[in-house]
């Protein structure tokens, strides 16, 4: 073979970088890579804006019924966030947080503050028990997670009415106000706990080299495979970190509805799957970040307040996430569609 | 080599359900050598590979790593064990960094540093996405990461195949120095070229035996060929069809095309495409090839320029236009072009079901006859012809030719067709192309081994840079001359395109 002078070296290569990317393809490809996570902050700040504008009482209960609102849904989208990421999808989270919720408001009822801290522990345990089983049996059987999950969602939601067959239960007054209360003006708990929640749980988690494999199998699950990452696994603790989250948002709702639901928790499948497309988190895995599905969970709960300020009928908020997610996918589609004549 | 074998693998067997992929293979690696595994397509190289890495696991025999039996269930038991393999498709996450796919695989990524050096990959930033990257920087990064995890044996998976001359001699550099350090290497490939020049020892598997280990030196090539087809064939380098040389001259065109371009992709590119000819396209991986096949295909408009058939401009929109103006594409990759989980005769006559209305009855007898005719014609072994993911990569590309044949057409465009495959495949699949140019078609061939330009076309275009550099005759085109004009060096006896 002949030995190639230098100078056609760098002309071989075949490199992206080396040619000058036009102006407007590098901007999407920032907005390919990154999606809609930059801009929600901003959203967020302009929906507050919008509310005060309108709202001229617009304060601090405001800000703690929010909270309140989306301290929940920010669980089911963190939830949907682990297994979205592993590549998967689970259809069961809402039913899962009713079963943690109805699990720990009957359970709880009557105990003293430090039963009712184990019995968090223990409802914990259950939730990333019923995850991991989720996982597990989409592997074993080969069956399609939306139809796993679909099917086990089915499961958990009967196992919700038989432990409470109405609203009720309870918990003690500390515990409830661990999440309904206010620590400064401003600053309702519920925020608090949530950062609490990603900061001291979510972060270590995603820095283990297991939840990198989850990155890993929910980006190419052949070149994982190939990488010696332990498939099976990964796809196993995605659902399971999936379960603890979805306890963890059945325990919140304890603190902020002071009950046990067995049915009030459905609506949060859906929705924790508008937040995470909302916050950047690829539906076809392996991308995204905790901190957009937590912002898309805070600008969604906004939405049914926003729509009462303008005084039109709340049950419109369903209707405009439904059309969020079609709408930023088929954006997101189209886009990778125009991204592909870059490369 | 007297010295006891790191890797003694004997008595291999798997078979999936009734197909029996391997029935004894026998493998003995030497500390310090760099081993072939040769065989034809179907042989039972790949399954023996996934026995070794752990991707599948053996019916029976026993695998003997530094002197232990061994037997891995994953890729992950595999490269704990010792054994760490680089493919044709580099097993890199799109998703992570560079830095956590080492991170991911457990190497540690500075141990990956001195070997990023010699592959000329030292200033690139570990913090980039890999599916950033190109593809042949990946492989070099997979293959960084493999030396880096400090492996008993390194096995290497077709790492050459549509690498750019200079990669592949850097690649090579470093397998050589790995083995000079006392280390061994099992070298798939299917360039003997190659072969002969970097390896040792090559173990060469039929029907999924070990049917011998021979020295693969230069001037074995004969050899080393008829053991793997196991019956006497010619040499690789005659045409396989009579060298009637010269097409006449005033033949006519049966596509042209003018001022081509896409992007700095592809810059102004003209050519005729004569009726009865075979047009080789030589180029190094990315110099514009792919752009231009898949304008001419109509998967992509260009930015401008004109395609003529019959001297009429046409544009395509969309690939049924091309294939209404009788130009048909087999890509590189069998899965573009096929449905895998269909039988042969479906993906044979796929193209055939826009002819007819869309709740028109499909004439099945009728599809079965043409799918017969075209699959026998190409000698496809259709022993699995229910799922055509079952077949082998070889006579995957077969049913697309077949398919083509089937329904008619009149340019065939072949972007790289034998990557891949056997050199006995490929040799059918170059007598078949010379065949149809003889009956009138016109066939435009890129493909990545030079080598193969001569044994195949009539004459050749040189790119380089999104340009056509040059034009040689067939009887000129020999690997020396095209890899120096590939390059982009002007050479002294082609003559330059005007």
């Amino acid at each position: 073979m002949s030995p190639i002078p230098n100078k056609h070296r760098d002309m071989l290569s075949t490199d992206r970088q080396v040619v000058a990317v036009p102006r407007n393809q590098a901007i999407l490809a920032v907005v390919l890579r990154y999606r809609t996570a930059p801009l929600l902050p901003a959203v967020l700040v302009a929906l507050f804006g919008l509310a005060a504008l309108i709202h001229p009482s617009f304060g601090a209960f405001d800000v703690q019924s929010l909270a309140l609102v989306a301290l929940p849904l920010a669980l089911a989208a963190v939830a949907q966030t682990a297994v979205v990421i592993g590549g998967g999808i689970d259809l069961s989270v809402g039913s899962l947080m009713a079963v943690s919720n109805v699990l720990a408001a009957r359970s709880m009822q009557g105990a003293s503050l430090s039963e009712t801290c184990l019995l968090a522990v223990a409802v914990v345990v259950v939730g990333t028990a019923c995850g991991a089983l989720n996982g597990l049996i989409i592997i074993a059987s080969g069956v399609p997670d939306v139809v796993v999950t679909l099917t086990t969602g089915f499961i958990w939601g009967g196992v919700a009415l038989l432990i409470l067959n109405q609203p009720g239960g309870g918990a003690p007054e500390e515990f409830v106000a661990l999440g309904a209360g206010q620590l400064w003006p401003w600053i309702p708990n519920a925020l608090l706990l949530l950062l609490a929640v990603v900061f001291f749980i979510w972060l270590p988690i995603s820095r283990t080299r297991l939840f990198l494999g989850i990155y890993a199998v929910g980006s190419d699950r052949t070149a994982a495979f190939r990488s010696g990452v332990d498939v099976v696994r990964s796809v196993a603790a995605s659902y399971a970190i999936g379960g603890l989250f979805c306890a963890l948002g059945g325990l919140f709702l304890v603190m902020t509805t002071g009950i046990g639901s067995p049915l009030g928790s459905a609506h949060y499948t859906l929705s924790s799957i508008a937040a995470i497309v909302l916050g950047g988190v690829s539906l076809t895995g392996g991308r995204g970040q905790v901190f957009g599905p937590v912002l898309g969970a805070y600008i969604l709960s906004f939405i049914p307040a926003i729509l009462i300020f303008f005084e039109i009928d709340p049950n419109y908020g369903e209707v405009i996430q439904g059309g969020l997610i079609v709408g930023i996918v088929m954006a997101a589609g189209s886009l990778k569609l125009k991204g592909r004549s870059i490369q | 080599m007297t010295k006891a074998p790191i890797l003694n693998v004997s008595g291999l067997a798997k078979r999936f359900g009734k197909v029996v992929a391997l029935q004894s293979a026998s493998l003995s690696v030497a500390p310090g050598e760099v081993h072939a595994l040769m065989g034809a397509n179907g042989a039972g190289k790949s399954t023996l590979v996934k026995v070794l890495t752990g991707a599948l696991r053996g019916d029976g025999g026993t695998i003997l790593l530094n002197g232990e039996e061994r037997s891995f269930r994953s890729p992950r038991e595999a490269r704990e064990g010792g054994i760490v393999s680089v493919y044709q498709d580099p097993a890199l996450v799109p998703d992570l960094s560079i830095r956590d796919n080492f991170r991911v695989a457990g190497v540690d990524f500075d141990k990956g540093r001195p070997w990023f050096a010699k592959f000329g990959l030292d200033r690139l930033d570990p913090g980039m996405r890999a599916g950033d990257l190109p593809l042949a920087k990946l492989r070099m990064i997979d293959l960084a990461r493999a030396l880096a995890s400090d492996p008993l044996i390194l096995l290497l998976d077709e790492i050459t195949a549509s690498l750019s001359a200079d990669l592949a001699e850097l690649a090579f550099r470093a397998v050589r120095r790995w083995r000079d350090m006392g280390r061994s290497i099992i070298f798939i490939s299917h360039r003997l070229a190659e072969i002969s020049s970097i390896c040792d020892r090559a173990t060469v598997l039929r029907d999924g035996r070990t049917v011998g280990v021979i020295d693969p030196a230069a001037g074995h090539e004969t050899d080393i060929v008829n053991l793997m087809l196991g019956r006497a064939t010619d040499g690789l380098d005659d045409r396989p069809s009579d060298p009637s040389e010269m097409k006449p001259l005033n033949a006519t065109n049966h596509m042209e095309v003018r001022g081509l371009s896409v992007g700095y992709r592809l810059r102004d590119v003209s050519f005729a495409l004569r009726a009865g000819e075979v047009l080789g396209v030589a180029a190094l991986e990315g110099q514009g090839q792919h752009e231009l096949f898949e304008c001419l295909s109509g998967l992509r408009a260009p930015d401008s320029g004109r395609i003529l058939r019959q001297s009429r401009p046409v544009a395509f929109r969309h690939p049924a236009d091309a294939i209404d103006a009788g130009i048909v594409l087999v890509p590189a990759d069998r899965t573009e072009a096929l449905l895998p989980h269909r039988s042969v005769r479906e993906n044979v006559t796929l193209p055939d079901i826009r002819k007819v209305g869309s709740w028109a009855k499909l004439s099945l007898v009728a599809d079965r006859t043409r799918a017969v005719r075209a699959t026998a014609e190409l000698e496809v072994d259709t022993r699995a012809e229910s799922e055509v993911r079952q077949l082998s990569g070889g006579n995957q590309q077969k049913v697309v030719i077949a398919r083509w044949i089937a329904s008619g057409f009149e340019v065939l465009l072949c972007y790289d067709p034998t990557r891949g495959i056997d050199v006995g495949t490929k040799r059918q699949i170059y007598t078949l192309l010379r065949k149809m140019a003889a009956g009138g078609a016109s066939v435009l061939l890129y493909t990545s081994e030079l080598a193969e330009i001569r044994i195949a076309c009539d004459r050749a275009l040189v790119m380089f840079g999104g340009q056509i550099v040059g034009e040689v005759p067939a009887s000129r085109a020999d690997e020396a001359e095209l890899l120096q004009m590939a390059h982009g060096i002007v050479s002294t006896h082609g003559t330059p395109a005007s």
